[in-house]
């Protein structure tokens, strides 16, 4: 059955590639969070409230890329229909969720320290706000039907919708806010940076990324065994009946 | 008579002798614009300042509140197995839905809007670019709505999950619809704004249907 | 039944050939292979459960076989759906009626929307004619599917998928629906249903289902 062939190779290389990922993700997590905190200086503006940016920042790049990565394998499933992208989109969903709502907490974190308010409808905040929406609603459909096959077609097409929208809503977002609120105000992370604070953000970010590649591997094994028992089930169940209900066909080759 | 005729008018024969929808989606947008003053107060400058917002708001939510029954009924009662069959595909069908589903709830609703705007003492400035702005805006929400009434087709909690859906997806929509008019109250050309919405529609009557349609299959599969 | 050969696809007519289908993570049947010839009828039978609604909504289409062909007089219904859409009437369990529309307007949409104009000749060959301007919520459940069951009738079409079509119907509307089908098949039209009483129809081929994926002979 070519249908178990490839996610039997992807557990086989999974395994492989796991257990190095996460060591991996736990060295350079460890390392940025200590040039982070320790070597980066304190911004002349800011002070030490500045270092927030190294989680912020980085949960910030996944959470679009994480979104991006879910259409991808979204756009796979439908075209050639194939059994890992789907279980790869659906794993995806709750770790992109998770990374948008770390951003958006260190945000209104930070936001408290700079202008002295938990929320501020800044033009990134409000845009990673949507994409939070984006993410539940994602994962409100794939667990809202009975047939589990039927959650997983809907939600490949609500990704690659959403995708083709996000850029729109980002757009409209600045625009909106353009519209509303002077540009003196500071912005989160902006674009000129040092680059002593530039290699603490790289090595998290690297961090981040191999974090989630673990954490996407062992939710995709998860998945794919928790099918592979219920096919098990399943065949339980019609051999059972298929003996008690008609011994005769059973009978049959 | 074309298929894609007949389609509109037997939707649009079924809301008429159905007889609410239309007068549902108005009835709740005046009923929830009402209830603002109670909520903020009705100091005339307060309201006006706000008013554009409001009745863009809750106009998106009364469009959103028919958009679960957009094929929820056709699919109980098989119409929808056999409407997929049909030779018209399936893309150009959904079309025709959103524009009869367009036709009894976004147009009444452009035209009800002044009304309410009257009620929140908008300035008298504002109000051409207000039913254009809902003119152009309501068919994109229909359109885009399309889409997540195809999703959630046969889901638990088929509506909350609908408005989870496609609200998102409607903020764009709304943005430029009340800068146009905020922009011609301030003195300001409402033109760019209008012609961002315009493009939204562009974009959303080839793709929406589209996506619809996927979802719809998919729903059948 | 003989199984047909791989031949049997480029026949004229309606054939499929290795045919799966999966039903979530079921398999319902694999390897199915049917031919039907103009004119002729495919009778499939067998208990609830064993696949004779999921191979009557892959013939026309509506899922996707997980393994296998269908063709039309050989070619394979994959490069063209809308013309294996144009070419078939599909009457499922449920009738597609709209309590608000008239008996007149429910045919006329359906048969309007594939271009057919018999609507009058549909309406007396399951002898609705009389009840034409009722509004369908007046309808009994019978007088509703002889109502869907006149689709067929109201716009021709070469491919007929009847999905239990006998449910329901009292012996007189059954005589006519018997009736339509010899008709459609003197016309050189294909008709394939599924049905679990036996059904008095002449050279029919049968195709018996049987439960968890199994065909028998």
């Amino acid at each position: 059955m070519h249908r178990f062939a490839n996610p039997a190779r992807f557990m086989r290389l999974s395994a492989a590639i796991m257990p190095w990922c996460a060591a991996l993700a736990a060295v350079l997590l460890g390392l940025g969070l200590y040039l982070a905190l320790f070597v980066a200086p304190p911004d002349y503006q800011q002070g030490e409230d500045v270092r927030i940016m190294f989680i912020h920042v980085p949960a910030a790049w996944m959470a679009s890329f994480v979104y991006a990565l879910m259409a991808l394998a979204s756009a796979v499933a439908i075209i050639w229909r194939h059994p890992l992208a789907d279980i790869a989109a659906q794993s995806a969903a709750p770790l992109g969720a998770g990374f948008t709502l770390l951003c958006l907490v260190t945000g209104s974190l930070w936001g408290e320290r700079m202008w002295g308010t938990w929320w501020v409808w800044d033009a990134r905040l409000t845009s990673v706000l949507v994409l939070f929406f984006l993410y539940l609603g994602y994962i409100a459909l794939v667990n809202a039907f009975d047939e589990p096959g039927r959650g997983a077609r809907a939600g490949a097409i609500l990704a690659l919708v959403g995708v083709v929208n996000l850029p729109i809503i980002k757009f409209s977002v600045d625009w909106w806010n353009t519209l509303h609120q002077p540009a003196s105000v500071f912005r989160l992370g902006g674009p000129t940076i040092a680059p002593s604070m530039l290699w603490p953000l790289l090595v998290m970010a690297l961090g981040f990324m191999l974090f989630f590649a673990a954490l996407l591997m062992v939710r995709m094994r998860t998945a794919l065994i928790a099918a592979k028992v219920r096919a098990l089930r399943l065949a339980e169940v019609e051999r059972h009946a298929a003996a008690v209900l008609t011994p005769r066909q059973a009978a049959l080759p | 008579m074309t298929a894609f005729r007949r389609l509109i008018l037997r939707d649009l024969r079924l809301a008429f002798r159905q007889g609410g929808d239309a007068a549902m989606v108005v009835g709740f947008f005046v009923l929830t614009v009402i209830l603002f003053p109670f909520g903020v107060g009705p100091e005339p400058e307060l309201l006006a300042r706000i008013a554009a917002g409001i009745v863009w708001v809750t106009a998106l939510l009364a469009a959103l509140l028919s958009l679960e029954r957009l094929f929820q009924a056709d699919w109980e009662d098989g119409s929808l197995e056999a409407l997929a069959l049909m030779p018209l595909p399936l893309e150009a069908q959904v079309l025709a839905k959103c524009l009869a589903h367009w036709l009894v709830t976004g147009l009444p609703l452009s035209l009800v809007a002044p009304l309410l705007a009257l009620l929140l003492h908008l300035e008298p400035a504002g109000y051409p670019v207000l039913v254009l702005s809902l003119l152009l805006g309501t068919p994109s929400l229909s359109l885009i709505g399309a889409v997540g009434a195809a999703l959630s087709l046969g889901a638990r909690r088929g509506g909350v999950l609908l408005s989870l859906l496609v609200l998102p997806l409607y903020i764009p929509v709304l943005i430029f619809g009340v800068a146009a008019i905020e922009a011609r109250i301030g003195g300001f050309a409402a033109r760019p704004h209008l012609l961002l919405l315009g493009a939204l529609l562009a974009g959303a009557l080839p793709l929406a249907p589209l996506a619809a349609a996927a979802a719809l299959r998919q729903a059948l599969d | 039944m003989p199984a047909p050969s791989p031949s049997a696809v480029s026949a004229p007519g309606f054939a499929g050939h290795a045919l799966a289908c999966r039903r979530g993570e079921r398999l319902v049947f694999a390897g199915l292979d049917f031919a039907v010839p103009p004119g002729g009828a495919l009778v499939l039978t067998g208990p609830n459960g064993s696949g004779k609604s999921s191979l009557l909504r892959l013939m026309a289409g509506l899922t996707r076989p997980e393994a296998g062909m269908l063709a039309w007089n050989g070619a394979p219904i994959g490069d063209d759906p809308a013309a294996h859409r144009a070419r078939l009437h599909f009457i499922g369990h449920q009738d597609a009626v709209k309590p608000v529309l008239t008996v007149a307007e429910t045919l006329g949409f359906w048969a309007g929307m594939r271009g057919g104009t018999e609507v009058r000749a549909g309406l007396e060959r399951f002898r609705l004619a009389a009840l034409a301007d009722w509004p369908c919520r007046l309808l009994s459940a019978g007088q509703r599917r002889r109502l869907a069951l006149a689709r067929l009738v109201a716009s021709p079409a070469p491919l007929w998928l009847l999905d239990e079509p006998a449910n329901g119907l009292d012996a007189e509307a059954l005589a006519d629906l018997l009736a339509a089908i010899a008709a459609q098949r003197a016309a050189g039209g294909a008709v394939v249903l599924s049905t679990h009483t036996a059904l008095p129809i002449e050279g029919a081929r049968e195709l018996s289902l049987t439960a968890f994926g199994r065909r028998a002979a």
